[in-house]
């Protein structure tokens, strides 16, 4: 009989599709094999990756140091650079093949262009940019009882559609973050996910498993007629400039860097390049000279939204909270306990800035280097 | 010599979110507006009819009410829309609302030259899903996040852009290109445009014009055809007053950034 | 009033055009430098702003009053200044044309000033004929084929970009007052064409205003437009069009000040609450919102009489004009209060508006000129 996804029963193991590019596994990668050994755990069955390039087997190994218990690897020079047809056909044969019951995928640029049309041609549900994953519905109610406000004990789990047990539960956020949703595929197989990278964390890394996972070649064909796309070049950005408008994360100085201009400004500096973002300021600081005008936040300055906003030694007046008080998360460092900005910030330290900043900053370097 | 846009209507997420006590979005209290990435997506369709005489007709799926959008997009320069509109559409996952997006597409017809666009994704599920498979079904090959799009002939080349640098893709048409923000800048309408496009052609896809293609039946459509349903949905922890943290020294520090990196805001 | 869905997509365009391009930078370059930006005229002139309601076949977009009405409504909510850019082609520049001028005129005049390529400004002030209009000492006598033109007419709005000028010139000196008066439209470039210094205003800068001066500039009679000495009567029902366009702009000005008031009412904290908390201030508010919604009404409710082609239309236009420029001002003197100091710094918004919102009840027939206009229209 032809392949049926529908057919759920037929379906086993958790798969991840291991992306590479130019040889070099994606590190997002290594936290879907973690994350996929923890469902293939709570299923009680293998955890495999599935790796397409050419002559990819040597970075096949360090999959099972994070979990996978065998590598499927296809090599072909067709497979060299991705391609949407070259790699969805090779996928879906093998899926068709082998029939795992999960498939995860990184939510990058390549695995949002692969997963959707993997699972069309698979008809299957997919569940795009996940944030936490869950067969076990302990393990889900304890996930939800931190993130979520539902009031876990007096609700239902069980429905009359699906086994709420051993069904893959997908959450995700929604409407921009505002809503959360849980996403299930109860009646067709592989439950495919794609899961937005540097969420899951990573196992320590395994030597021996390493060693011990076990290398598969899958026969699949492929041949030049079945890409109907060239590859023209690839080319890596040079580290790209951002404004603050644009900025994920901005570090901002105020009136409170006066009694070492250039020193409380390098210290901004150095949070920000940590972080990968920009240096703001508030107006005093603009007025004073001590900044050009184009780093200023507020009312008469820049309206900026980053994730996070770290304010420097700025009292949080009300136009310079005007320009910022959307941000994600508000980080506050003032001396003044009384400072308006504690009002608005999700996390205040009453301090100096010149002793604060560069603890900040070490804190940061620390925790990025066990990351 | 036409490029299909499908376009979606959208909550805009980026103001107010009224939740439902039931943990749904009281969609009622939101204004919708046009995808911002189907806006990017018109514009580079408008931008190669201005160069090269393409015509440019607009999909949607959706409520009736949809038709306000479709008029606003032929007051920009859109030729001609059409409104995918059923209740036995309603509920559809990616899967099912691609599988009739397609079918509409195919029904409506698309010859050798033309070209399919959509947005990246939508602001209200993100899912980005919508784009790669109506190519799919309807055996297109697809570039997305499309930062560059030339055209010599019937090959496209496309810049798709990635995390860390971009691709150069060459296409034949016709195929989907699925437009992020970064190709362009959409344009307004035109004063003109508001006058004229109350008179311009706008046709209704139903049920019964779409039943007897194979894309449909009651397994690949509605929410009786998704393959996916939602199971649970709730709003994160409600942001409470700030936290204001003990002391100045290293381990306030260090309490900090590890609060931000277990929720990963770091 | 309740747009229909025509008008209320006009209004959606005119919104968010004004609200994403009318940055905070180019406010502020208008304001420091008073310099005519070409960049936003020719993007407004893309759209079709500069023909919003001439008719298609003379090149514009076949808009009608209203929709004229909603455009400078929404463009003055976010700059006084540049809803000027868009009115003028459709007011005092193009009316003259659109109201008397001979087929060939239109044809000839309208197409490049409703697509913004040239600029067409309107001169019927004169250093002693403000509100009195009949005092126009400006001369235009037959010589040949040709008129010859002397005189000066003063604060002429967009004057130093302008291509051609509609003006009113004494024909007839013979007869008094409103009578034997003509009216013509000049070349800017013509020989004997110069301009004054720019002025100095107290608002609305970057839309230059200078006198412009005629001595002895020689025009074809093919330029007289309407019939000879009878200029003056469509000099006043242009200035009905205009009214109309300059009371939408005063209702733009107030919503500009309400916005700006609302939200500053709800940030500020003093006596450790937001001041919008008191309601010294909150019912400041309540007047600039039912003021303004009042002003609205009236100024749609005129242009709909326009469109309908009613004879009251002229009367309902004054109305509009003087209500809700003597509203906006009302509303800028409040927004200004409850802003306290910092409303006085010109950094924020409301310092210009204050400053913007003087001209309306001046510009386009003063306060006092609407009042005789409403009050004959009840005595006579």
């Amino acid at each position: 009989m032809s392949y049926n996804s529908a057919d759920i029963a037929a379906f086993k193991n958790v798969w991840v599709f291991c992306e590479q590019r130019q040889g070099k596994m994606m590190p997002t990668t290594f936290e879907l094999i973690s994350e996929g050994r923890k469902l293939a755990d709570e299923l009680g069955v293998e955890l495999c990756g599935i790796l397409l390039g050419d002559d990819v087997d040597g970075i096949a190994n360090e999959l099972g140091g994070y979990g996978a218990d065998k590598v499927y690897v296809c090599n072909s020079p067709l497979l060299k650079n991705y391609t949407t047809d070259g790699y969805t056909k090779v996928i879906s044969d093998v899926v068709e093949e082998l029939k795992p019951e999960i498939m995860l995928f990184g939510a990058s640029n390549i695995g949002r262009d692969l997963a959707p049309r993997c699972a069309a041609r698979l008809h299957t549900g997919l569940c795009a940019d996940c944030t936490h994953l869950d067969v076990d519905l302990e393990g889900y109610k304890e996930f939800l009882r931190t993130g979520s406000s539902l009031d876990i004990d007096n609700m239902k789990w069980d429905s009359p559609l699906f086994d709420v047990n051993v069904n893959l539960k997908m959450t995700r956020p929604a409407f921009g973050g505002h809503l959360m949703a849980t996403i299930v595929c109860p009646r067709f197989r592989p439950a495919m996910a794609t899961v937005r990278p540097g969420v899951m964390q990573k196992r320590p890394f395994d030597e021996a498993a390493a060693k011990a996972v076990e290398i598969i070649h899958p026969e699949f064909s492929l041949t030049e007629a079945d890409i109907e796309t060239e590859v023209v070049e690839i080319v890596k950005a040079a580290k790209k400039m951002v404004d603050l408008i644009g900025a994920d994360f901005i570090v901002s100085v105020g009136r409170g860097i006066a009694k070492d201009v250039e020193g409380g400004i390098a210290i901004a500096e150095a949070i920000a390049e940590e972080l990968g973002g920009v240096v703001g300021s508030s107006r005093a600081v603009v007025d004073a000279g001590w900044i050009s005008a184009d780093h200023q936040v507020g009312q008469t300055g820049k309206t900026v939204h980053p994730k996070v906003y770290i304010a420097l030694g700025i009292s949080g007046a009300i136009q310079h909270k005007a320009g910022m008080q959307d941000s994600e998360c508000i980080i506050a460092v003032n001396k003044n306990d009384a400072a308006p900005i504690f009002e608005i910030a999700d996390y205040g330290i009453v301090g100096d800035l010149f002793k604060v900043g560069p603890l900040l900053l070490d804190s940061i370097k620390a925790a990025k280097a066990n990351a | 010599m036409k490029i299909i846009v499908t376009v979606k209507q959208v909550p805009d997420t980026s103001g107010k979110v009224a939740v439902n006590a039931d943990g749904t979005l009281d969609r009622a209290s939101m204004q919708t507006i046009i995808n911002p990435d189907d806006l990017n997506a018109v514009e580079a369709a408008l931008s190669l009819k201005d160069e090269y005489g393409y015509k440019v007709v607009v999909f949607t799926m959706g409520p009736a009410p949809a038709e306000g959008m479709l008029r606003e997009l032929m007051a920009m320069g859109v030729d001609e829309t059409v409104l995918v509109s059923a209740r036995q559409f309603g509920g559809s996952d990616t899967y099912a609302t691609s599988q009739i997006l397609a079918a509409a597409i195919d029904t409506y017809g698309f010859d050798d030259e033309d070209i399919i666009m959509a947005g990246r994704q939508a602001i209200d599920g993100d899912t980005a899903q919508v784009g790669p498979q109506i190519a799919e079904k309807l055996h297109l090959p697809q570039v997305t996040y499309a930062g560059d799009i030339k055209k010599d002939g019937k090959v496209l080349t496309v810049k798709r852009m990635l995390e860390d640098g971009y691709m150069t893709i060459k296409v034949k048409t016709p195929c989907m290109i699925t437009c992020i923000k970064e190709l362009n800048e959409p344009r307004y309408m035109t004063v003109n445009g508001t006058v004229k496009c109350w008179d311009m052609p706008l046709t209704v896809m139903d049920y019964e014009a779409l039943k007897d293609h194979e894309l449909i039946d009651a397994t690949t459509i509605g929410l009786k055809g998704s393959p996916t349903n939602i199971y649970k949905s709730f709003t994160p922890p409600q942001k409470g007053v700030g936290m204001m943290l003990e002391g100045s020294g290293k381990e306030t520090t260090d309490k900090l950034v590890g609060i931000l990196t277990a929720k990963h805001i770091i | 009033m309740i747009l229909d869905k025509k008008h209320a997509l006009q209004r959606k365009l005119f919104r968010e055009f004004a609200e994403n391009e009318f940055t905070k930078e180019l406010q502020d370059e208008l304001e420091a430098t008073g310099e005519f930006n070409w960049d936003i005229h020719n993007k407004m002139a893309k759209y079709g702003f500069m023909g919003t309601k001439i008719p298609e076949v003379y090149g514009g977009q076949g808009g009608d009053y209203l929709s004229y009405a909603i455009m400078d409504e929404e463009l003055a909510r976010q700059n006084l200044c540049l809803s000027i850019y868009a009115n003028t082609s459709n007011s005092l520049g193009g009316g003259p044309l659109m109201i008397a001028g001979s087929e060939e005129q239109k044809q000839k005049y309208l197409p490049p000033v409703a697509s913004g390529e040239k600029i067409l400004v309107f001169g019927l002030t004169e250093p002693g004929a403000g509100s009195d209009a009949g005092g126009t000492t400006t001369t235009a006598i037959p010589d040949g084929d040709d008129f010859i033109i002397n005189g000066r007419k003063c604060f002429i709005s967009g004057a130093p970009v302008a291509d051609w000028i509609i003006i009113f010139a004494k024909t007839d000196l013979t007869k008094k007052g409103s009578r034997g008066i003509s009216m013509f439209i000049v070349d800017m470039n013509l020989p004997g064409v110069s301009l004054g210094a720019h002025e100095k205003k107290m608002g609305i800068k970057g839309y230059p205003t200078c006198d412009v001066v005629f001595e002895d500039v020689r025009i074809p009679k093919e330029n007289l437009i309407g019939p000879l000495h009878k200029g003056f009567q469509y000099a006043m029902k242009t200035l009905d069009g205009g009214r109309l366009g300059v009371a939408a702009m005063s209702v733009g000005l107030g919503q500009a000040c309400i916005d700006e008031a609302v939200k500053y009412a709800k940030e500020r904290k003093q006596f450790g609450r937001p001041i919008a908390d008191f309601q010294g201030v909150s019912f400041m508010i309540a007047d600039m919102e039912a003021e303004i919604e009042a002003a609205r009404q009236l100024v749609y409710h005129a242009a709909v009489l326009k469109d309908a082609g009613d004879p009251e239309a002229g009367l309902a236009c004054s109305k509009a004009k003087y209500f809700a420029a003597e509203a906006a001002n009302r509303a800028a003197y409040k927004a200004v209060q409850i802003h306290g100091g910092y409303g006085y710094i010109a950094e924020y918004r409301v310092e210009r508006l204050y400053r913007d919102a003087r001209i309306l009840s001046i510009f386009e027939g003063t306060s006092q000129i609407q009042q005789v206009v409403i009050a004959n229209g009840l005595l006579k």
